[in-house]
């Protein structure tokens, strides 16, 4: 059929309408051989095995203890990623550091494998900024709110990289939600007609808020990319190495010139949407203790006892790890300072603006009148 | 039913009352959003009414606002008048080309022939310590574009007619929800007859400043007109309801009263509803006003992180200092723009204050 012509041959995914699961470690821990993941595996050792489980541990550590400070008052919201450490931790150690992210408000856990601070985060959530972070510093562009819009940027960057002659990629990250908006059908196209280094990575949580996935996609989220003549691949999600493997082969496509993929990481959300959200007005315990048993740091556990490593001692150690940057956090967070007034009205144009110059004068004068206590009354 | 029948409801519960209302008065109105099915929506206006009217009347879409707004389009074409939830105000925008685009021009594009019945339901403004695009106030944009009508009510019985005002008005209506309100308690008479969508509303009497506001800060400038009576000033608090038409003839008779006027809202200043007020009371109220109007607002710049809203959104204080203004007091202006305050006739020299 024509769809298929349009691909280039070069791609060597499997050009199968509804492209099976891809898994390489199953829920009980057995490696499984799997010809099209196996060649971007042949690195790993019981060493890489535990910096896993450790990236995974602290991840989650980060999103609990994040949880927990919400709980306490100190976060307005948080995004729990819950049962998606393997999908993120997975996709980001197969980067590279000229490699740039472009996430939407849960990749919390490849924030922190590209080197941002938790404490950038705490302050984001807080709402005492809206960037806790440089997207500079670590190639992770700021979190993105607006559903999709992300797709559309990592696309462009991914364009300038070509244009540049530079041997990067970009990588898009959305939800199963996301591939309901324009912006992310239309970053499809782009990307296809521009045959841009870029990798859009979705992970379907299987919810959208409260909207199920079969809402959003009649078929799996990984047939739609190939009608744009982009190849996809399904990768079980809370399988690290197969979402490694999966990103790795997608990344180095995409620096070789092969132009975009598309990977639909299959997970689940396990907590609520947000710290706001009550999850049981719209879905089964049941379901959810289905995908408990999925868990992806059991799994990688399992995996490593078979491999007949010591599991309680690599598991002591990531909690310790754990332990400490949960206390560092939590002392970060009792030091924060609030942002002050002056700060509204910095950083709106990147050149003097002299009506708001103006606003800012008034504000100044106006809050001269009071004598301190005033100014910190809430909003009435 | 009994027109007795006031219930105590909070302002959220009051407009679920008018979408039950209007869902139940007519089959052509069907409710279309994120979220608004099982879960109720976000806000949980829409709570229950999925299980009452069934999944074909209350529909959960996919994730797509423009494809929201895209297909209620296509709706009315067929006869249908839905009522579509935008989960927050910044959400609105990739729906935005259909809205302005299409929405509000198929009237006028089919010299009358189509009408576009939709309400547009947007929980607005912010006070409630939310994330960057949750808080925002996008009236002005809808209140520029020809062909909508855009309305925002300030108490639960408002909530409850306005809802059932804009779902029967045969023009496209923008429904401004102030969220940060949605918790307020007021009794509601779920028997009111339908009313007009376009007149605002007397909120408090006085005579010595017409103070115009709408939607979250009606609540505010009530307490803002309680706290200048007790400084010997008497406030006029008029709470628009609609701000596009405005009800001008109300507006026009206050300040014929007090030749002074004072616009409060949260939207940032430039090119707000506070400039379109001022600008037309000035016109056509020139020789009754003692003082300049004077514009209490947002900020010209993006809603700010929750830590520093309440900077941003004129609260009790700030709307005083604007009084003050208004009625030539000591105020926060007075070093910065000497020359906004009533001076002689030819006593002015030197313009120093800026652009
Ligand atoms: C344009 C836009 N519309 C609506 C929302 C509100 N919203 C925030 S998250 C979300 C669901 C997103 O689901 P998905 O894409 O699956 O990502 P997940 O939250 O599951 O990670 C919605 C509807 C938004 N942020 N932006
Ligand atoms: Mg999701």
């Amino acid at each position: 059929m024509g769809s298929t012509s349009l691909i280039p041959p070069s791609t060597g995914m499997p050009h199968v309408p509804e492209p099976d699961l891809l898994q390489v470690l199953t829920p009980e821990g057995h490696r499984r051989p799997d010809h099209d993941l196996d060649p971007w595996l042949e690195d790993v050792t019981p060493a890489m095995l535990t910096s896993l489980h450790r990236d995974m541990t602290l991840i989650r550590r980060i999103d609990t203890e994040c949880t927990h400070l919400q709980r306490q008052g100190e976060l307005a919201l948080w995004p729990p990623l819950l049962g998606q450490e393997a999908a993120q931790a997975g996709s980001a150690v197969a980067m590279q550091d000229d490699d740039y992210v472009f996430p939407s408000y849960r990749e919390n856990g490849v924030a922190y494998l590209r080197g941002v601070d938790p404490l950038g985060l705490v302050r984001l959530w807080r709402g005492a900024t809206f960037a806790g972070w440089k997207p500079q510093d670590h190639n992770f562009a700021a979190q993105q709110i607006i559903i999709g819009a992300q797709a559309l940027h990592a696309v462009g960057y991914a364009m300038g990289i070509t244009r540049d002659g530079a041997d990067a990629a970009a990588i898009g990250y959305f939800g199963d939600g996301a591939t309901s908006q324009g912006d992310v059908n239309e970053a499809m196209v782009f990307a296809a007609s521009f045959h841009a280094p870029v990798v859009f990575f979705c992970q379907n949580n299987h919810w959208a808020i409260s909207e199920p996935v079969g809402l959003q996609a009649k078929r799996h989220i990984a047939d739609r990319p190939w009608g744009f003549g982009i190849p996809a691949m399904r990768v079980d999600g809370n399988d690290v190495l197969a979402v490694m493997a999966a990103t790795r082969r997608a990344l180095e496509r995409a620096r070789n010139s092969g132009g975009p993929t598309f990977i639909e990481a299959v997970t689940y959300r396990m907590g609520p949407h947000t710290t706001a959200d009550d999850p049981t007005r719209y879905r089964d315990a049941e379901e959810v203790e289905a995908w408990r048993a999925k868990d992806p740091i059991d799994r990688l556990e399992k995996h490593l006892a078979e491999l007949g490593e010591d599991v309680e001692a690599l598991t002591a150690d990531s909690t310790a790890a754990a332990d400490a940057m949960a206390a560092e956090l939590r002392a970060g967070v009792a030091a924060l300072a609030d942002p002050e007034p002056a700060d509204l009205f910095d950083h709106v144009y990147a050149e003097p603006h002299h009506e708001l110059e103006r606003q800012r004068e008034h504000y100044r004068l106006y809050l001269e009148q009071f004598d301190g206590p005033q100014l910190e009354a809430g909003v009435r | 039913m009994t027109g007795a029948a006031a219930e105590n409801l909070t302002f959220g519960k009051a407009i679920n009352a008018g979408l039950r209302a209007a869902l139940a008065d007519d089959p052509a109105v069907l409710l279309m959003g994120e979220d608004i099915g099982q879960l109720g929506g976000v806000f949980r206006i829409t709570d229950g009414l999925q299980d009452e009217f069934g999944e074909d009347r209350v529909v959960d879409t996919p994730l797509a606002e423009s494809g929201i707004m895209g297909t209620a389009v296509g709706l009315a074409y067929r006869g249908y008048r839905p009522v579509v939830e935008i989960q927050f105000d910044g959400f609105v925008y990739p729906s935005f080309d259909q809205i302005v685009s299409q929405v509000a021009k198929l009237h006028h594009r089919t010299h009358g022939a189509v009408t576009m019945p939709i309400t547009i339901r947007i929980p607005f403004g912010g006070g409630i310590g939310s994330p960057e695009h949750h808080s925002e106030s996008p009236e002005a944009y809808f209140v520029h574009t020809a062909g909508l009508r855009v309305v925002s009510p300030s108490t639960p019985q408002e909530g409850f007619d306005l809802i059932r005002a804009a779902v029967a008005s045969n023009d496209p209506v923008v429904y401004l929800e102030p969220k940060r309100r949605y918790h307020d308690k007021a009794p509601v008479d779920l028997t009111a007859p339908l009313r007009p969508l376009g007149p605002a509303a007397l909120a408090a009497q006085g005579s010595d400043v017409t103070l115009v506001t709408y939607g979250p800060l009606v609540k505010t400038c009530l307490q803002a007109a309680e706290a200048a009576a007790a400084d010997g000033a008497s406030l006029e608090v008029i709470d628009l309801r609609s701000l596009s038409p405005i009800d001008f003839g109300l507006i026009e008779s206050s300040v014929r009263k007090t030749g002074r006027l004072v616009i409060a809202h949260e939207a940032s200043r430039t090119g707000g509803l506070g400039a379109e007020i001022a600008a037309t009371v000035t016109e056509r109220c020139f020789h009754w006003l003692e003082h300049p109007p004077v514009r209490v607002t947002g900020f010209d710049i993006p809603y700010p992180p929750a830590k520093l809203e309440h900077h941003h959104v004129p609260d009790l204080d700030r709307i005083l200092d604007g009084v003050d203004r208004a009625l030539g007091r000591p105020n926060s202006l007075d070093s910065l723009d000497p020359f906004a305050a009533p001076v002689p006739l030819g006593s002015t020299s030197d313009h120093t204050s800026g652009a």
